[in-house]
């Protein structure tokens, strides 16, 4: 009982440190905007430690955040070599590939009006669609191994990025255009010199969606049949032994690699950006 | 209209090249037949033809999936075992009961973090980095954790579901709720008017757009959910069943007419949440 005690005045506490905290002027800081979330982190984790402990909750339902850090760092290896199958090989292949194929694509059609007015509502439909679904015909076409988790990731990000693609290759406004014809610009150096920069904004757009959903469909497509080793083999595998504190550092892992991707990404786009309104603080 | 002709060609050309790749990929099994039969393969005409009618090819044609699709849509009881409007009314329902707890759920935290700086400043940063993490991971937990307390069936594949059309919806409504500018909430101020007649008279119609924006993004988000949702399940029903029956049994044209049943789905969804978002904002003067 004493742990739920715990676990609640730490919830209390912390809450109310959070609501001092975004009261006083050093809300304002930079320091405070970080201090807040992480406080609030810290007490779900007091919390989900206080009430799994005090209320005996059996760790086949829910593990500790602790024994979770420890199965962690115990299996530091096996973690490594599924990160390195899924999201090194699996993902992050298949989003070079996919999102480089749909930037070629977007330009080849950019040429096209025609081509545009066909290929966008086809593509906006595409992204709606469940596409993990084509994980079982990937795993069949391409094999158990990552080629197979390339694929599925491939076809995920493809449409997302060339909608934004060509999106972003019209987002330059009729006056800079007509500039560059005074200039008497050719096509090329157009779209090198205002077209492409100005589509960076989507692009970025693009790219930030598709790595998300990159992670996604690598683990996905690991549930239809996989080698040995990966994420998403992992956690179906754990699931059978209910080793639920090895899903849940798995999904640490998960976590961890899709923010530094995002966030490696969005700091790319701070640097090729740093004109566009939206980055100016 | 000025639509239709480019679009048409469009879908015309994947469906020109879906049958040449259905050729080319189907052409390897045509020729190992023959060849163990020790006969010349066919040629011509007749490979072509043969390639698009196999039993269990690498690609089917499109005929042969849309043969499928309406043969275990129309052609057998709703009721029956092997019909898919049987196995997509499943995760449809799932998806449904997944999508309004998860929207009701979304706009409850969105109005808490509108008005409460503190929620705003704890749980916003988390919402957004949520995003940014492979959730669907812990899909198939969430199903076996709640089989282990006694929950089977529906609702652990609408708590996923919920779960994922939670977020978008989160995060668009904190900014449509935040999206009218300061000279309307001065006038409202100059009209005393109080915080719930702020809430119900602009920040709620004026977050309308940004709503149905998040609700399509959560409706497909919900309809992978419930798929996922149900392949650790083994195959028992619904979409995501007969996917992954499929790649047991290497029945491919059940794969592609479970994946186009989902496709289906999936649009006409989105396309019921576009018409109610067009009949909402023409009734309330906001049609763009």
């Amino acid at each position: 009982m004493s742990w739920v005690l715990v676990a609640l005045g730490a919830w209390a506490l912390g809450w109310w440190v959070n609501s001092r905290l975004a009261a006083s002027p050093l809300a304002r800081t930079q320091g405070g905007k970080l201090a807040v979330p992480v406080i609030f982190g810290l007490t779900i984790l007091i919390l989900w430690e206080g009430l799994v402990r005090g209320l005996n909750v059996s760790p086949v339902i829910l593990p500790p955040p602790s024994a979770v850090a420890v199965r962690f760092a115990e299996s530091l290896p096996i973690l490594w070599g599924d990160f390195v199958q899924t999201a090194v090989k699996g993902a992050l292949s298949g989003y070079l590939i996919g999102c480089a194929a749909a930037f070629a694509t977007a330009i080849v059609i950019d040429r096209s009006p025609f081509l545009q007015r066909g290929l966008l509502p086809v593509g906006n439909f595409v992204a709606a669609l469940p596409i993990v679904g084509i994980a079982p015909i990937m795993v069949m076409w391409f094999g158990f191994d990552w080629q197979s988790k390339a694929a599925v990731v491939v076809v995920m990000v493809f449409f997302p990025m060339l909608v934004n693609t060509i999106a972003g290759l019209k987002a330059s406004d009729a006056m800079q255009r007509d500039l560059m014809a005074t200039y008497s610009a050719s096509y090329t150096q157009t779209l090198l010199k205002l077209r492409l920069p100005a589509a960076m904004p989507f692009v970025f757009n693009g790219l930030k969606i598709a790595s998300t959903l990159a992670l996604i469909g690598a683990i996905v497509a690991e549930f239809f049949g996989s080698p040995t080793v990966g994420m998403g083999f992992r956690i179906n595998a754990s699931i059978g032994q209910l080793a639920l504190d090895m899903i849940w550092a798995e999904i640490v892992v998960a976590a961890i690699a899709g923010s530094a991707f995002y966030g490696l990404v969005a700091m790319i786009e701070k640097r090729v950006t740093f004109w566009h309104p939206s980055q100016r603080t | 209209m000025r639509h239709v002709v480019p679009v048409l060609t469009v879908v015309l050309a994947i469906v020109v090249i879906w049958y040449a790749a259905a050729v080319g990929l189907n052409r390897a099994w045509i020729y190992d037949q023959a060849a163990r039969a020790g006969v010349e393969p066919v040629t011509g005409m007749a490979l072509v033809v043969e390639t698009w009618n196999q039993e269990r090819p690498v690609l089917p044609a499109p005929h042969q999936v849309v043969t499928e699709l309406v043969k275990s849509t129309f052609g057998m009881a709703p009721t029956s075992k092997r019909s898919l409007v049987y196995h997509g009314w499943i995760t449809l329902s799932a998806t449904l009961l997944g999508f309004a707890m998860g929207t009701a759920m979304g706009i409850l935290l969105a109005v808490g973090i509108i008005h409460n700086r503190a929620m705003d400043m704890s749980v916003m940063p988390w919402a957004i980095a949520s995003q940014t993490i492979p959730i669907l991971a812990i899909a198939p937990m969430i199903i076996v954790v709640l089989n282990s307390v006694g929950l089977q069936g529906l609702v652990p594949k609408a708590i996923i579901s919920a779960y994922l059309s939670f977020f978008p919806v989160v995060v668009g409504m904190v900014k449509g709720l935040r999206s009218p500018d300061q000279m309307q909430l001065d006038l409202l101020q100059t009209y005393f008017a109080s915080r719930s007649e702020v809430f119900w008279k602009l920040r709620l119609p004026s977050s309308m757009p940004y709503l149905f924006t998040s609700l399509k993004v959560g409706m497909a988000a919900s309809l992978v959910g419930a798929i996922v949702g149900e392949l650790p399940t083994g195959a028992v029903a619904g979409l995501g069943a007969r996917l992954l029956s499929g790649s047991y049994y290497g029945q491919t044209v059940q794969i592609w007419a479970a994946l186009f049943a989902a496709a289906v789905v999936a649009a006409g969804m989105v396309m019921l949440i576009g018409m109610v978002e067009r009949g909402t904002l023409k009734r309330m003067g906001m049609a763009r």
